[in-house]
């Protein structure tokens, strides 16, 4: 009588949050099968969104032409030509040559790999150092939650375009070594993020059952926890790839990131930069390129967000 | 947890690992400076005897102590590239880049606030969209290329606007901002998007309680709950941003002056870096968390004004 009064009081509860919740209990105990179920749904909620889907598919283009593209393009994007420099576009040559008759339109596609691959570095590196972090500061608290929120808070304050030129000038000038930079920079946003929604599980049941029957802190952080800090963070990722993206097209405009003859989009527009007068027509295209795929990543953290109802641990 | 104590310890603490991790990393990599300046001819002994002039025999923390202790009486080391007291050539590159900033943050707050609120009115409305695509565009574009944008639009094709370039104050209050307005928006635009979404939704969180509620029940007019009621309540999370905002935009500020060729801090920062020039990029890194400092104290101090609330909270 009493355990029946007990159960239902238990599912009055979640209630409040309808299905997020209830789909909640079943993924703690059973894992993988309802994982993906939750997967598909986001999925669903995400493509029913026509903008979203649309940057998505936007997305999906840019990341097959960064794979395939220079497959595809017959024209070499390192082939000198300097007969045919500055020359507006035209049916040759689609989007015009640059000063060195390089076909603007094979190096844009080749471009296309060398951003996306910088923008994973830069977003890699921050999960790298923020995710783990952020566990243990929310999982523990206390002391060390102190320590490592104040160091957070330090670089936080640094802007990041400054640390990256630092250590570009320490190291030299190198597309991998800044965009290292620019991910220990971000970190302290997805550190943020996890810590905050480590902090709303770690008083739940479960994560005290798990405690109860003699689970590691470590299992509990990896298997139980971590999985609930995933969407946030999820939008977190795809936020930052858009603000990587602009970070390289930044230092790459400086001429500290990518080192010729390889050409990302940021350094595109460097040379675009430097016809500006002669050749005004190179700086479009590179720029629409960076402009729609951060806009892309930025609709797509905003669809995810609205798709896994902004859970707690966001703020 | 936003209170003054917190910006007192953590700013040393950022200037001391900021600092402290560039000297490391100077120590660790590869090439020697007193190599570099000793010039193309010079002996082993010239070497050495450069080497010792700058203190770069001694154990690196003997040499960053040198350093702190130096900077706590305004000296920042000898510019190697330059031959100038690095103190002396900041001062020389700061007007520029302080009226560039000025300018930004000004256009950022009033294009920024301005463009949130209304976009509040009627949420979901047409002034809210075309908001809210504006903004979404403002934050995926790169700064430097709206700049070269304004730079074709208004300097090239309607020769309204000088292209390039920098002319201090004190040469007439016109040619300045002739020269100040280009670079200034385009270094607010991606701030000022941001600080526009930021506004529209804490003043939409504070339009939604139940105080607003009351007082459009007393018919009170609209624009007078906007700046009675929603400004001090929605105040501090909009501050919070504009100084994290400001920060950054000190950042930009190296690639806008690139764009514009405004001899400034952030060309300094750019030349120094491909020139190796270690005592003036540690300058420039000491400057930028002091301003940090003083950023992070004014955000502080506002709350103060905006929220006399926040006073009590610190006391209790």
């Amino acid at each position: 009588m009493s355990l029946h009064d007990e159960k239902t009081a238990f599912a009055a509860v979640p209630e409040a949050e309808k299905l997020p919740a209830t789909e909640e209990s079943p993924r703690a105990e059973k894992g993988p099968r309802t994982d993906t179920s939750m997967v598909a749904t986001t999925v669903r909620a995400l493509c029913r969104d026509r903008v979203t889907l649309c940057a998505l598919v936007f997305l999906g283009f840019v990341t097959l032409v960064a794979v395939v593209g220079p497959l595809v393009v017959a024209t070499d994007p390192n082939t000198l030509n300097l007969r045919n420099a500055l020359v507006s576009p035209n049916a040759e040559f689609w989007l015009g040559t640059d000063d060195l008759g390089r076909d603007q339109f094979s190096r844009l596609v080749d471009a296309t790999r060398v951003t996306m691959l910088a923008a994973t570095e830069a977003v890699l590196v921050s999960v790298i150092i923020g995710l783990p972090l952020g566990l243990v500061s929310g999982y523990f608290g206390g002391k060390i939650d102190a320590v490592l929120g104040r160091l957070n808070d330090a670089l936080m304050s640094v802007p990041a375009l400054l640390l990256a030129v630092a250590v570009v000038a320490v190291v030299g000038p190198g597309l991998t070594t800044s965009m290292f930079a620019i991910g220990v920079v971000f970190s302290p946003s997805i550190f943020r993020i996890v810590r905050g929604a480590t902090m709303a599980v770690r008083s739940e049941t479960y994560v005290e059952a798990a405690a109860a029957i003699g689970c590691r802190p470590l299992r509990i952080m990896f298997v139980h926890v971590l999985r609930n800090t995933f969407p946030p963070v999820l939008v977190q990722i795809s936020l930052l790839f858009g603000i990587a993206m602009i970070a390289e097209a930044n230092l790459s405009f400086l001429g500290l990131g990518v080192t010729p003859p390889q050409a990302s989009w940021g350094s595109l527009l460097r040379t675009a930069f430097d016809n500006f007068y002669a050749a005004p027509f190179l700086m479009f295209a590179p720029g629409l390129a960076i402009a729609l795929t951060v806009l892309a990543f930025s609709q797509i953290g905003d669809g995810l967000r609205t798709a896994v109802g902004d859970t707690k641990g966001t703020r | 947890m936003t209170t003054l104590r917190r910006v007192v310890i953590t700013t040393p603490i950022l200037f001391l690992l900021v600092t402290f991790s560039v000297f490391a990393m100077m120590a660790a990599a590869p090439g020697d400076p007193a190599i570099d300046l000793a010039g193309q001819n010079a002996t082993d002994e010239d070497v050495a005897r450069v080497r010792a002039e700058l203190g770069l025999d001694r154990s690196f923390l003997v040499q960053y102590w040198n350093w702190l202790s130096g900077v706590f009486t305004g000296d920042f080391g000898t510019s190697y590239s330059r031959r100038q007291p690095v103190a002396e050539l900041i001062a020389s590159r700061l007007e520029p880049t302080l009226s560039l900033a000025l300018v930004a943050i000004v256009v950022a707050v009033v294009l920024g606030v301005a463009l949130g609120v209304l976009a509040t009115v009627r949420p979901g409305g047409v002034l809210d969209r075309i908001v809210g695509v504006v903004s979404s565009a403002g934050i995926a574009l790169p700064q430097f290329w709206v700049g070269m944008l304004l730079v074709m639009v208004f300097a090239l094709t309607l020769r309204t606007m000088p292209a390039t370039g920098y002319v201090p104050l004190s040469e007439g209050v016109a040619p300045w901002a002739a020269h100040i307005v280009l670079p200034a928006v385009a270094l607010a635009v991606m701030p000022a998007a941001e600080l526009a979404r930021h506004t529209r939704g804490s003043v939409l969180e504070v339009l939604d309680k139940d105080h607003i509620l009351t007082a459009r029940a007393k018919g009170i007019p609209t624009w007078r709950i906007y700046t009675m009621h929603v400004a001090r309540n929605a105040g501090i999370p909009i501050v919070t941003v504009l100084g994290i905002r400001i920060a950054q935009l000190l950042g930009g500020t190296v690639v806008i002056e690139t764009v514009f060729g405004i001899q400034g801090l952030g060309t300094l920062t750019i030349d120094s870096v491909l020139g190796r020039d270690i005592p003036t990029i540690l300058g420039i890194v000491a400057l930028a968390a002091a301003v940090v400092l003083v950023i992070n104290l004014l955000v502080d101090l506002s709350y103060r004004f905006i929220d006399p609330r926040t006073v009590n909270r610190v006391a209790a």
